[in-house]
């Protein structure tokens, strides 16, 4: 009962949605679409079940004193402040539980929601991500050596695509006439991109959708059960 | 004279600092060529009549808007430019505060427009794919309000648009999953309504093959050269414009890397077979 | 007051920068102060939108303006009340009801969009006229794209060992991918360095105004 039934719901929800590919007429369609809104709302209440499993993790951590303790206390000191924000007073034109906040954005500039949005959270979002940017240099140093004839074909793309894509390329063979512009870097750049690149792209796409549809059936037909976790 | 690993990571990181820091300060003024994909997608958006309603969907966060957000300025202000009237949506919920922040850039050289008239935000909803083939059915079952609360009914630019089809095209702007494939599976392969669009230069090799005989994609917009491309394209100095000097300079540093690292391996084979 | 609060912003931007950047020499309190901010900050901004933006609209607001007409949303409410039994292990069995419906319809509709966009309109796409090109390089290019996608899909055909003569298409469709891998790392750095880019940006720019 408590394995077999999610089984057969999830077997009875996606034959209806295949039916209703073939079939987009009454019933079909109409369950179809409230299932859409209610998976909606079911996702909602997923992500509030991250965000409550998150709690009690850095929760834990700070009871126990684990290692780190005093940054997960700030997390969480920070998700709170965040939090009463956005629901006290709303962000932008959207209002919270205490209206509009006109009084407190007229000190700030702005909401105190969307004050923390774009002072902590988008600086803190983006500079994460740009460390990126040293990693692959140094990768690039150290890591990215020719070897063989396959690391020879890897390289050589990635050089002309890496010059094509900027104004070196264009500077570098700019000069070359409209007869030999195929070897001109950017055009060479595009020609790749276009082409081979296309076709390896593709064969991915066609094998990992192949991939897909076949786990999908094996989900619908119930062979695939590792979404329903361990036997409790 | 040998350099600890260590010391030769951080010589890297401040030479590539450097790098990319001098030409903000002091810009080359360097032109890019303009690739087919923009060409594409500009044409879809010049071709298309007046006073039809477009979606452009938010699909990111702030750790790519420098990728992203001149695309988003740039194809907003081409919608502008043409009379078109443009529905922000969101797929991820940073991706509200970034349609916002593009709509207040471009509407500051735009006072005529007007929101809910020209231009409305309806907000972030949570679903990729399940989503947009509700919007499929119903936009405003999906969107029962804007972001401002405003009722879906109630707002002058929706009245005549119930479902993806009444859309004249949809650029979804995005840096992951939901974004644009999911536009383009549901809103193009299924309602067959044009989908164009912009990535991250990390994920626009896997988006090539779909700008295709079939139009699967109606061009497509790689990364921050393709959003300067875009912007010439328009006739406008964005922010992506002013920073391809950089990018330039960073991309040859990059293979003078990894040259110094391919002679440096190279002797110490030699010293080694020695 | 406004102009000062626009100021402290900017610095606490720059400070929060900074801290991130502090990281490229080492591990230290700062970057790990501002890495859990981060994860604080994104949680919660997840959480105020999921309300504002699904909750309320989609299902609160509906039952208190006409709860008898919308009484079916009861239904997903309750599914995703049983979603939330799984933080308790003794009910975590009720929220396998909710996950197999969203499993369900997920899996339904990965099938078919897959299947047209993935499989239908990509084969369709690589069935074309190779010599219909005007160009040279257009006839090359799409012979490439043709022997490329098929010795590419070779190439992932594991069920059964490649010997002798059969190893010479993977082989070709290797070739065609390791092009791909490397037209994509030049892409990933393309990508790496425009964020790089954007953060200089702001600091040199909007912190010290040494661009203007």
């Amino acid at each position: 009962m408590k394995r077999s039934l999610p089984l057969i719901f999830a077997f009875v929800v996606g034959i209806i949605v295949l039916i209703s590919e073939f079939i987009p007429h009454r019933p079909f369609n109409q369950i179809v679409s409230t299932l859409e809104n209610w998976f909606m709302i079911i996702s909602g209440f997923a992500i509030l079940l991250g965000q409550i499993s998150l709690i009690r993790m850095n929760a834990n951590k700070i009871a126990n004193r684990l290692p780190d303790w005093q940054y997960h206390l700030a997390g969480l000191v920070s998700f709170a402040l965040m939090l009463i924000f956005g629901l006290l007073w709303g962000m932008q034109e959207t209002p919270g539980l205490m209206g509009d906040g006109q009084g407190i954005s007229a000190y700030l500039g702005s909401k105190p929601f969307d004050y923390l949005f774009e002072n902590a959270y988008m600086p803190l979002s983006a500079t994460l991500f740009s460390l990126l940017a040293f990693f692959i240099a140094s990768a690039a140093y150290r890591a990215f050596i020719i070897r063989g004839f396959e690391s020879n074909l890897l390289m050589i793309t990635a050089v002309i695509v890496i010059i094509g894509r900027t104004s070196i390329g264009t500077m570098l063979t700019g000069w070359l006439p409209e007869s030999l512009s195929f070897w001109h870097i950017p055009n060479l750049a595009d020609f790749i991109m276009e082409f081979p690149n296309s076709a390896a792209q593709r064969a991915i796409l066609i094998s990992a959708g192949l991939g897909i549809v076949g786990s999908s059936l094996r989900i619908i037909l119930g062979i695939e059960r590792s979404y329903l976790g361990g036997d409790k | 004279m040998k350099l600890s690993p260590v010391a030769e990571r951080r010589i890297i990181f401040t030479v590539l600092l450097f790098a990319v820091a001098l030409p903000l300060v002091f810009p080359i003024g360097w032109t890019t060529e303009i690739s087919e994909y923009t060409r594409i997608a500009y044409r879809l958006i010049e071709e298309t009549d007046e006073n039809k309603v477009v979606i452009i969907s938010f699909d990111y966060d702030p750790s790519t808007m420098t990728e992203l957000q001149p695309m988003a300025e740039a194809m907003i202000e081409h919608a502008f430019k043409k009379n078109q009237r443009v529905i922000a949506t969101a797929l991820w919920p940073m991706g509200v505060q970034m349609a916002e922040q593009a709509f207040d850039k471009v509407c500051s050289h735009y006072p005529d427009k007007e929101r809910g008239v020209d231009y409305t935000n309806l907000g972030y909803k949570v679903g990729g794919m399940v989503t947009i083939q509700a919007m499929g059915r119903s936009l405003s079952d999906v969107y029962p309000v804007d972001n401002q609360n405003t009722p879906y009914e109630e707002i002058p630019m929706l009245q005549n648009v119930r479902r993806l089809r009444d859309i004249a095209w949809i650029s979804s702007l995005s840096s992951g999953v939901p974004g644009l494939k999911e536009w383009m599976m549901v809103a193009r392969d299924s309602y067959q309504v044009p989908v164009t669009g912009g990535c991250t230069a990390i994920s626009a090799p896997g988006f090539f093959p779909y700008v295709n005989e079939q139009r699967q994609l109606h061009g497509l917009l790689g990364g921050l050269k393709a959003a300067s491309e875009y912007e010439s394209l328009i006739g406008r100095l964005g922010s992506a414009t002013t920073k391809m000097d950089a990018q330039s300079i960073a991309h040859l540093l990059i293979l003078i890397f990894i040259a110094i690292g391919n002679i440096k391996a190279w002797h110490g084979k030699k010293g080694r077979q020695q | 007051m406004i102009q000062i609060m626009h100021v402290f912003g900017i610095w606490l931007a720059a400070f929060f920068t900074l801290s991130i950047f502090s990281f490229l020499y080492k591990d230290n309190p700062f970057y790990k102060f501002a890495e859990q901010v981060f994860v604080g900050l994104s949680a919660a901004y997840w959480l105020v939108y999921i309300i504002y933006s699904i909750m309320v609209p989609n299902l609160f607001a509906k039952l208190i303006d006409d709860f008898s007409g919308n009484i079916v949303l009861l239904i997903p409410a309750t599914l995703g009340l049983m979603m939330l039994m799984r933080l308790h292990p003794k009910t975590q069995w009720l929220s396998r009801y909710p996950i197999s419906i969203m499993i369900g319809t997920t899996a339904g509709i990965s099938m078919l969009r897959y299947m047209k966009s993935d499989i239908l309109e990509q084969v369709t796409a690589t069935m074309i006229n190779p010599f219909s090109a005007n160009t040279v390089s257009g006839v090359l290019g799409n012979l490439l794209l043709i022997i490329g996608t098929i010795t590419g899909v070779y190439f992932f055909y594991f069920s059964k060992k490649v010997e002798g003569i059969y190893k010479v298409p993977s082989k070709i469709g290797i070739w065609f991918l390791m092009v791909s891998f490397g037209a994509t790392f030049g892409y990933t750095v393309m990508a790496r360095i425009s964020l790089l880019i954007g953060r200089l940006e702001f600091l040199l720019s909007d912190w010290l105004h040494i661009i203007k």
